[in-house]
């Protein structure tokens, strides 16, 4: 089943929680995008991919690689970028070692003691979210993500759980006018999901994140934990968002929301179901199924 | 003889008109889309800017679907089709994220207006790029106990399981 759009319209921190939530496998890859001259339902003109921008792959809804477009991405210039590597080291290894792969060549660099299993680990890890964190940022291109494929073979994997890479996509989240849409309302409460689960373990929030999930309770308003932490609307939108998107949280109505809202609408009352009889529906259905 | 009605809401060619055309027993009366200068919309959308679709029962009972017009330029529309509605549809056309944000915040809209049950239809399944059914219930955040059906609005079974779903939540809500 596909899965395909723009990234203008479903961001990337918006698709890893899709793929966190679905526990998906395969890889999204976002494109260049080369404009077709169309337009698309909004009026926005369309894209179709180009050239790959950058891969990200996934197992079992967590993170185990990624690739950014042209980069070289090999173990020596990764363990390179991260320091365990000199200069001279990354050279002669990458002469050397130019036909093996990253799986071979990290036993190889650990017997002859260059480094350790937890460098490797450190290092690969590193490298796949500094490319996740970067394309976070980005706000349009095609995207696809395509549950056949796999990370290449001689790669290292290593499992990210995309709780905390969410959450660090919303810190990084500048676009002011997303988060206004995404969290229009900020009189509505926050509580935390009836089924936890694990997801608070192990998550690394901010000071600033702590302090607002301190505050998490149906009859605390968005907006009144934002002036008990003195936190201007943005600030608390970027949190929110972040933890809603994490699933940390959920929104839900304070008591008396509904009071509130229906006395500024004034006449505007909300309308009462119709009494209607259950043998009504009864006879609706019988009738639709007969059609 | 008793009438009642559901709403058939959704961005703008999410399939509404082609559901209701699937199922109803008269020719759907439509919208005019090229209603196009601000005073013409005024004096015209009340009467002309819905769909409309019937499927009689008996002599006694007669069921009447409405389709919103999908641009927002007709909301004030919404409130009084809203009124007095059985449950209503949201359809969802699957192949188009770009309208997946519209078509939630039409969802809380129409939510707000009448606390009836509804069920939110992923349409054009058939379609080469529709989402499935689980990722878009994810990418607009439904609640896990609101229905979300697969639906390919051309195929008249498939808009008959949409309708009966909805009359399955409304007479369970009934019971509960
Ligand atoms: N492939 C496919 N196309 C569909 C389906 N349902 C509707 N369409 C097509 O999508 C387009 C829009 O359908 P409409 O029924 O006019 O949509 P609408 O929601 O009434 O549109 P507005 O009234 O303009 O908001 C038409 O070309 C339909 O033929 C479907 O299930 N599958
Ligand atoms: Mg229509």
């Amino acid at each position: 089943m596909a899965l395909k759009g723009n990234l203008r319209n479903f961001s990337t921190t918006q698709l890893l929680n899709l793929i966190n939530l679905a526990q998906k496998s395969g890889a999204l890859t976002i494109y260049e995008g080369i404009p077709t001259g169309e337009m698309d339902a909004l009026g926005e003109p369309k894209y179709s991919p180009g050239k790959d921008r950058a891969s990200v792959f996934f197992r079992g809804g967590k993170l185990v690689h990624a690739a950014m477009g042209e980069q070289d991405g090999n173990l020596a210039s990764v363990l390179h970028k991260s320091g365990k590597l000199n200069d001279r080291q990354a050279t002669v290894i990458r002469e050397r070692a130019a036909n093996t792969g990253d799986k071979a060549l990290a036993l190889l660099l650990i017997q002859a003691n260059y480094v350790t299993q937890a460098d490797i680990v450190t290092s690969v890890r590193q490298h796949t979210l500094d490319i996740v964190y970067d394309l976070l940022t980005w706000d349009n291109g095609p995207f696809l993500f395509d549950d056949s494929k796999t990370p290449p073979e001689d790669r290292i994997t290593v499992p990210i759980e995309l709780e905390n890479v969410i959450i660090e996509g919303s810190r990084r989240m500048k676009e002011l006018e997303r988060l206004n849409e995404e969290l229009p309302n900020l009189d509505l409460a926050l509580k935390f999901p009836e089924d936890p689960g694990d997801k608070f373990k192990g998550i690394q929030l901010s000071v600033e994140e702590w302090r607002v999930v301190s505050f998490v309770n149906p009859k605390n308003s968005i907006r009144q934990i934002a002036k008990a932490n003195n936190m201007n609307d943005l600030e608390i939108r970027r949190i929110v968002y972040g933890l809603l998107q994490a699933g940390l949280v959920e929104l839900i109505k304070p008591p008396g929301m509904d009071d509130k809202a229906r006395q500024a609408m004034g006449a505007r009352r909300r309308k009462e179901a119709p009494q209607i009889k259950k043998t009504v529906v009864n006879k609706l259905i019988d009738r639709i199924r007969t059609l | 003889m008793q009438t009642v009605k559901m709403v058939i809401t959704g961005p703008f060619a999410s399939g509404k008109t082609e559901f209701i055309r699937s199922i109803s027993e008269i020719e759907v009366v439509s919208t005019e889309r090229d209603i196009k200068t601000p005073a013409e919309q005024v004096k015209d959308q009340t009467t002309v800017a819905m769909d409309f679709g019937r499927i009689t029962v008996d002599d006694d009972l007669v069921l009447y679907l409405f389709g919103t017009p999908g641009q927002r330029r007709f909301d004030f529309m919404w409130e009084i089709l809203a009124e007095g509605m059985l449950g209503f549809v949201v359809m969802v056309d699957s192949s188009k994220p770009e309208t997946f944000r519209e078509a939630k915040s039409i969802l809380e809209t129409f939510r707000a207006y009448a606390p009836t049950p509804y069920v939110v239809a992923a349409n054009k399944q058939d379609h080469p790029d529709a989402w499935s059914p689980e990722d878009l219930r994810i990418a607009l955040r439904i609640e896990e106990g609101v229905k979300l059906l697969p639906c390919v609005a051309r195929e008249k079974e498939s808009v008959k399981n949409v309708l009966l779903e909805l009359l399955y939540s409304i007479l369970e809500e009934m019971e509960s």
